[in-house]
């Protein structure tokens, strides 16, 4: 029999078809059918400036868009050839982490929904909601964060940022407790997932899989650890290994990887440098909009020293927060908007790089630069001719590699292990048709 | 003769509008119970608020609005209001026919479950039981197994790959769990020499040791998890909730809409209710309290408190419906708690592991019963 999974099937998002053959609830055959959410990305990002590229990518992985962000920032500073403030790596380190914990929560709670287990997907969407919350505090989005910058942070960390996340991770650790209390030992999850979904560790090295379905084989290769990237060297973390490539595995790899994300986040709060400089003001506080008003007539005297108050939307560009997030190089960072308001220079620097015709420009050459995405090698091969445009970007978007590994998982397996299966591949539309 | 009659269809309508309550009540108790085991607040958004000039009914409504009970209200006219779809190439009739059977032998079920002792009015003698069948264990293990019916007309008629997988499974599912809970009942049929479910009842009033109950769960402890775990596939519900699996396969009941889809949900709860009603007769004892005879109260160290004859007959009805929610509670609890079989692990329990526990189970419960001479 041949049965249609998909694209309206309730586990296949909408955006996917499995095009499988029956012998009873054996499945013989698998045909995997992709591009329902294809939104030419990579074209789109040819169209416009490097920044503008930037809201695309929060869409590509909309479970863990932060990582998207700072990836592509990633390649384009390499272009630059320019590093971005010591802070601001911390701070990029630290929101990747709490992306791959809203990652690894949102798929193992799925696909324990999936499987019925109707209870451990709201525990694990409980902790999501609070780390959620904090990179909405941070990002100002739940979302669409469009956070990262080329050469910097839109804004550094709020007030308080500390206390709250270690709040969030203390009751992280009780929801995985919780979670594990509910599945490690449940002979009816156990049964479901293990010896499901098996790969070899040949056959995922030759598909081109990375991260926890690589891992789960028994290959530890995480970027991370490889090729580390920002300040990933001054951090003690395990990378966890599994050894069947089945479902459990996989299972057991995200859930340990959890707990060393929650490990780096930690010292990554101990270790945060503060800003290079806090900038000194003389106590004189104006809102951006009578700053702006103030500049029009010419009365810009005194704003060197003057701290402004941004509208929510432009919050932490303030020179007290700029400084310690961006780049000094100003063919990249954009002035903060005391100087942008204030004097000529910084407005002609503003003006520079964000008019149209003008923005910033890296020089002829590419680029790619590998991160650990919370589902394997995420990375942007930006190449650029000079303009302000991208001649071309590439993205390599690790659910795309397992996908095509798809076919080779389920065959053999239940119709029932489909789905099970299916989550733990951990797809997201937004990346796979890119 | 009319009198007779006149009784019976106030018995019948009496526990069938308690039953159906209960199901309708059951959806309420669903939401609430999971929203409490995932810290969430739950269903509480259908409001029925009257005219200013009721205010203080308002008033009075106002808790029944805020604990969300009016969702189950809700719902069913959601159902009577949305459009009735026939899928092209369905079979019409079987079709149409699906639902009805499947909810309808769930309901009739019910009439041989007694829900309290025989009541004496003057000199009228009134057993608390729709059908008082001298072979009330065959009478509903029929009705279960016509049930599976609607199912698997469901699945085949429905002109869907998806729903005919959802019928095959309830087809085989039903078949095999079937065996095993009516393996699982011959214990207690055996050990207390009597298909009727009134008598089962009766024969659980005795004590061990002169304080324990003899209820069913004391004197067949195994038969009692077999029974339970078989009538759970029977609810088709979570973790057995293969017919329907809604994420792997949506269900057998896909292509149904309206007030169709709806007799098909309901039934899972009539199921459900039926099912807590089967073990509260068959293994605690049914409507008898503790301690409570014909009398009054006999506490184990010598108290007494005499009761008139129609609060021993209340007290036993109000006993059944205690037990019978709190059976209800700890299927729900399962449900929320466990993820679902597969297919192939589910056959394996309910061949390999239920069937010859069962099977055992009424061996020795034989021999014990020849040995010792019965009852």
């Amino acid at each position: 029999m041949l049965l249609n999974v998909g694209p309206q099937h309730p586990a296949m998002h909408g955006i996917v078809r499995i095009i499988v053959g029956l012998d009873g609830e054996t499945i013989t055959s698998a045909d995997v059918e992709i591009g329902y959410l294809h939104r030419a990305f990579e074209k789109m990002c040819e169209q416009g400036p490097y920044n503008n590229a930037i809201p695309y990518t929060d869409r590509l992985n909309y479970v863990s868009p932060l990582i998207n962000n700072i990836a592509y920032c990633q390649s384009v500073e390499k272009l630059f050839g320019i590093t971005v403030t010591e802070r601001c790596q911390y701070v990029r380190v630290i929101v990747s982490e709490m992306s791959r914990i809203t990652d690894h929560l949102t798929c193992i709670g799925a696909t324990a929904m999936e499987l019925g287990a109707f209870t451990v997907f709201l525990y694990m969407i409980k902790a999501r909601e609070m780390l959620y919350e904090l990179i909405e505090n941070v990002t100002g989005a739940r979302l669409t964060i469009s956070y990262a910058r080329v050469g910097g942070l839109k804004a550094d960390l709020p007030e308080g940022f500390e206390d709250k996340l270690r709040a969030a991770i203390a009751e992280t650790r009780g929801v995985l407790k919780e979670v594990e209390g509910l599945l490690n030992k449940n002979r009816i999850f156990i049964d479901r997932v293990k010896d499901v979904g098996v790969i070899s560790r040949q056959d995922a090295l030759a598909y081109g899989i990375t991260g926890p379905f690589l891992r789960s084989t028994g290959v530890d290769y995480d970027v991370r650890k490889a090729q580390p990237y920002m300040v990933y060297d001054r951090f003690e973390f395990d990378v966890p290994v599994g050894e069947h490539g089945d479902n459990l595995d996989r299972y057991y790899v995200r859930m340990e990887e959890m707990y060393q994300s929650m490990r780096i986040l930690e010292q990554a709060l101990a270790q945060l440098p503060a800003g290079p400089i806090q900038v000194g003001t003389d106590g004189q506080v104006i809102p951006a909009a009578v700053m702006v008003d103030e500049a029009k007539m010419g009365r810009t005297r005194g704003f060197k020293e003057a701290a402004v108050v941004a509208d929510p939307t432009l919050e932490g560009t303030g020179r007290d927060g700029h400084t310690t997030v961006y780049s000094a190089n100003k063919r990249v960072a954009l002035p903060a908007k005391e100087d942008t308001y204030g004097n000529i220079e910084g407005l002609m620097n503003h003006f520079k790089l964000v008019m149209h015709g003008h923005g910033i420009r890296p020089p002829k050459g590419e680029a790619y630069v590998p991160v650990e995405g919370a589902n394997g090698e995420l990375g942007f091969y930006v190449s650029s001719d000079g303009t302000d445009r991208p001649y071309r970007v590439r993205v390599r978007p690790p659910c795309f590699a397992i996908m095509g590994a798809l076919p080779k998982l389920l065959i053999g397996d239940s119709i029932a292990d489909i789905v099970p299966t299916f989550g733990s591949v951990n797809m997201i539309g937004g990346e796979l048709d890119h | 003769m009319i009198e007779t009659f006149v009784i019976k269809a106030v018995l019948a309508g009496a526990f069938f509008g308690m039953v159906l309550n209960l199901a309708g009540l059951l959806t309420w108790v669903e939401r609430k119970q999971s929203a409490v085991m995932q810290d969430r607040v739950g269903a509480n958004r259908a409001w029925i608020v009257l005219p200013k000039w009721l205010a203080p009914l308002n008033l009075l409504l106002r808790p029944l609005n805020v604990l969300g009970l009016f969702h189950s209200l809700a719902d069913a006219a959601k159902m009577f209001l949305k459009e009735d779809f026939m899928p092209e190439g369905a079979d019409k009739k079987l079709h149409t026919l699906a639902p009805a059977i499947s909810v309808v032998f769930a309901l009739l079920a019910f009439c041989a479950i007694p829900f309290g002792d025989t009541l004496k009015l003057g000199d009228k003698l009134i057993n608390l039981q729709v059908a008082d069948l001298n072979a009330g264990v065959l009478f509903i293990f029929a009705m279960l197994s016509l049930g599976v019916y609607g199912v698997i007309l469901a699945g085949f008629s429905s002109n869907n790959n998806y729903a005919y997988l959802g019928g095959m499974r309830a087809a085989s599912q039903m078949l095999s769990y079937e065996i095993t809970m009516g393996l699982a009942i011959m214990g207690v049929v055996l050990s207390y020499g009597t298909l009727s479910l009134q008598e089962i009842t009766r024969a659980q009033g005795g004590y061990f040791f002169g304080w324990i109950p003899a209820y069913g769960i004391f004197v067949q402890p195994l038969a009692f998890f077999l029974f339970m775990t078989a009538a759970l596939a029977e609810t088709k519900r979570v973790p057995f909730d293969l017919p329907e699996g809604e994420s792997e396969i949506v269900g057998y009941f896909v292509e149904y809409s309206g007030m169709k889809f709806g007799m098909f949900f309901l039934t899972d709860l009539v199921e459900t209710v039926l099912v807590a009603c089967l073990m509260t007769t068959f293994f605690l004892g049914g409507w008898q309290v503790p301690y409570l005879q014909a009398d009054g109260f006999h506490f184990p160290w010598g108290a007494s408190v005499p009761l008139a004859h129609g609060w021993v007959i209340t007290l036993g009805v109000l006993s059944f419906m205690t037990k019978v929610a709190v059976f209800n509670w700890l299927f729900m609890a399962i449900r929320w708690t466990l993820p679902r079989f597969r297919y192939d692990q589910l056959m394996h329990l309910g061949w390999k592991i239920l069937f010859p526990a069962s099977l055992a189970n009424t061996a020795i419960t034989s021999l014990v019963v020849v040995a010792w001479g019965g009852k």
